[in-house]
């Protein structure tokens, strides 16, 4: 299996056969990201909406830590998570290590800052737009960061999208967790890198293109949800972020 | 003379150094239609934000007449992504009406308004004369005691501008509402109101019943108020 053909086309046998393994991993992968990007997306947008809108002391200060955490490494949030998780960590008693929810966590702790960050941005911006106008009718702060953030749902749509693409791609923060264990925390980030580290390149080749493939439909549904948010509301203001892997 | 409905009383607001407002004084009776007019940059916008309670006066005091409601139309009103009838609506809601309550009020100001027939098309998509129009049909849903405009037409083609002013006549006519506006169209000026308040760099100039304003020497007198009055400072 020395061409980049053979393995190429070994890779699309174990796709259209419906190789259990291969399928199972993807299932995983993309079960734990849809967990941790449900429970990310959650606190992310209505924090995000808060910080947009809300005037304290040390706001500025906040919104620094905040988009320092955008850079942070997988693999430095996987290391902070185990750190949690172990034994004798403040929440060892949990049990979690080496499990798929300790993967959950760990990714949505990886992507929070994304979303938080990016639905703070959308919303300060609708907020220095119109906010004084909901002020106006009477919306206070919570009522207002909350409606702001729903005249922006497609602008915040495409940042689950892309959140939900970082999340699926990272491999640094689930490898140190979950152990990439065989049926059970391995992922197709992580398996890739162990069937190239083995050299069986064709699983790792397959799972390449199926990660590929749910990266481009996430793009897709970026491209199409502002094709309708275009038909439905005219223009759009608001940046539109692609997934990257 | 009864209570004002609304008075300012030696407010200031600074921005940073910059003076936006200057002691400025002034006192408006119920069923009073006073116009704000100047040259860009002199203050009308931020004395509608004050006096509305948008922003907070650096000094002195914004004394709305208890249990009177103010409702403001901006220059660019936000159209959110739902409706036209849900605009109306959310603008209730958020002053406490019951939402079941709101749907039938929101649905008379429409009418009013004529824009009855668009009340299912999102309104983001409406012209600039009909968002216009349906601000105001989200102002008068809230049966405001006062009602403050910021330059209500000035982005508005001629005719919307008539529809606009036309709608806003019946209004005050019908209501008695109290009527706080920016303007740089002094035509709209002597249309609508009964009393001109002339600003420049943050301080009132002038403030006449709206006959006496255009004949005032005391404005003719003035450089850039007789400029203004020539329009050449629009």
């Amino acid at each position: 299996m020395n061409s980049l053909s053979d393995s190429a086309w070994s890779a699309l046998e174990l796709l259209f056969h419906f190789d259990p393994v291969l399928w199972s991993i993807v299932g995983r992968s993309l079960w734990v990201s849809l967990l941790a990007c449900s429970m990310a997306c959650t606190a992310g947008v209505v924090l995000g909406a808060w910080l947009g809108v809300a005037r304290f002391a040390g706001r500025d200060a906040l919104l620094t830590v905040l988009n320092t955490f955008l850079a942070l490494p997988s693999v430095v949030v996987g290391l902070l998570v185990y750190l949690l998780l172990s034994r004798s960590g403040p929440l060892g008693f949990l049990g979690w290590l080496f499990s798929i929810k300790a993967m959950v966590l760990a990714q949505a702790v990886l992507v929070l800052p994304v979303v938080t960050a990016l639905t703070r941005q959308c919303v300060e911006d609708a907020e220095r737009n119109h906010g004084e106008q909901l002020q106006s009718l009477g919306a206070q702060t919570w009522v207002r960061s909350l409606l702001l953030a729903w005249d922006e749902r497609y602008a915040l749509l495409t940042v689950l999208i892309a959140a939900f693409g970082r999340a699926v791609s990272e491999v640094g923060a689930v490898m140190v967790v979950g152990g990439n264990i065989e049926g059970f925390t391995r992922v197709m980030t992580t398996a890739i890198a162990l069937e190239t580290s083995k050299g069986d390149l064709p699983l790792a080749l397959a799972l390449g293109l199926v990660l590929l493939a749910v990266v481009l439909v996430l793009n897709v549904g970026i491209s199409v949800v502002r094709r309708w948010r275009q038909g439905v509301d005219g223009a759009i203001n608001s940046p539109v972020h692609g997934v990257t892997l | 003379m009864t209570q004002p409905i609304l008075q300012l009383q030696q407010v200031t607001l600074t921005f940073g150094a910059h003076p936006a407002l200057r002691d400025i004084q002034l006192s408006i009776q119920a069923g009073e239609r006073v116009a704000l007019v100047g040259a860009n940059g002199s203050g009308k916008s931020t004395l509608l934000r004050v006096a509305h309670g948008l922003l907070p006066a650096s000094q002195g005091q914004v004394l709305p007449l208890a249990g009177k409601r103010q409702a403001m139309v901006f220059q660019r009103p936000h159209m959110f992504r739902t409706s036209v009838l849900r605009v109306v609506v959310w603008g209730l809601w958020l002053q406490g009406v019951p939402w079941a309550q709101a749907h039938t009020l929101a649905a008379q100001a429409l009418q009013r308004v004529g824009l009855q027939d668009a009340a299912h098309r999102s309104a983001p998509t409406l012209s600039g004369g009909q968002q216009q129009r349906l601000a105001l049909a989200r102002a008068w849903a809230l049966q405001p005691d006062v009602l403050l405009l910021d330059e209500p037409t000035s982005s508005l083609d001629p005719h919307a501008k008539r529809e606009v002013e036309r709608l806003l006549a019946d209004w005050l006519d019908a209501s008695q509402a109290t009527l706080l506006f920016s303007s740089h169209n002094l035509g709209q000026v002597k249309r609508l109101a009964t009393r001109v308040v002339y600003l420049e760099a943050g301080r009132v100039l002038a403030d006449l019943p709206v006959d006496h304003f255009f004949n005032h020497s005391l404005v003719h007198s003035h450089p850039e108020a007789h400029l203004f009055l020539k329009g050449e400072l629009l």
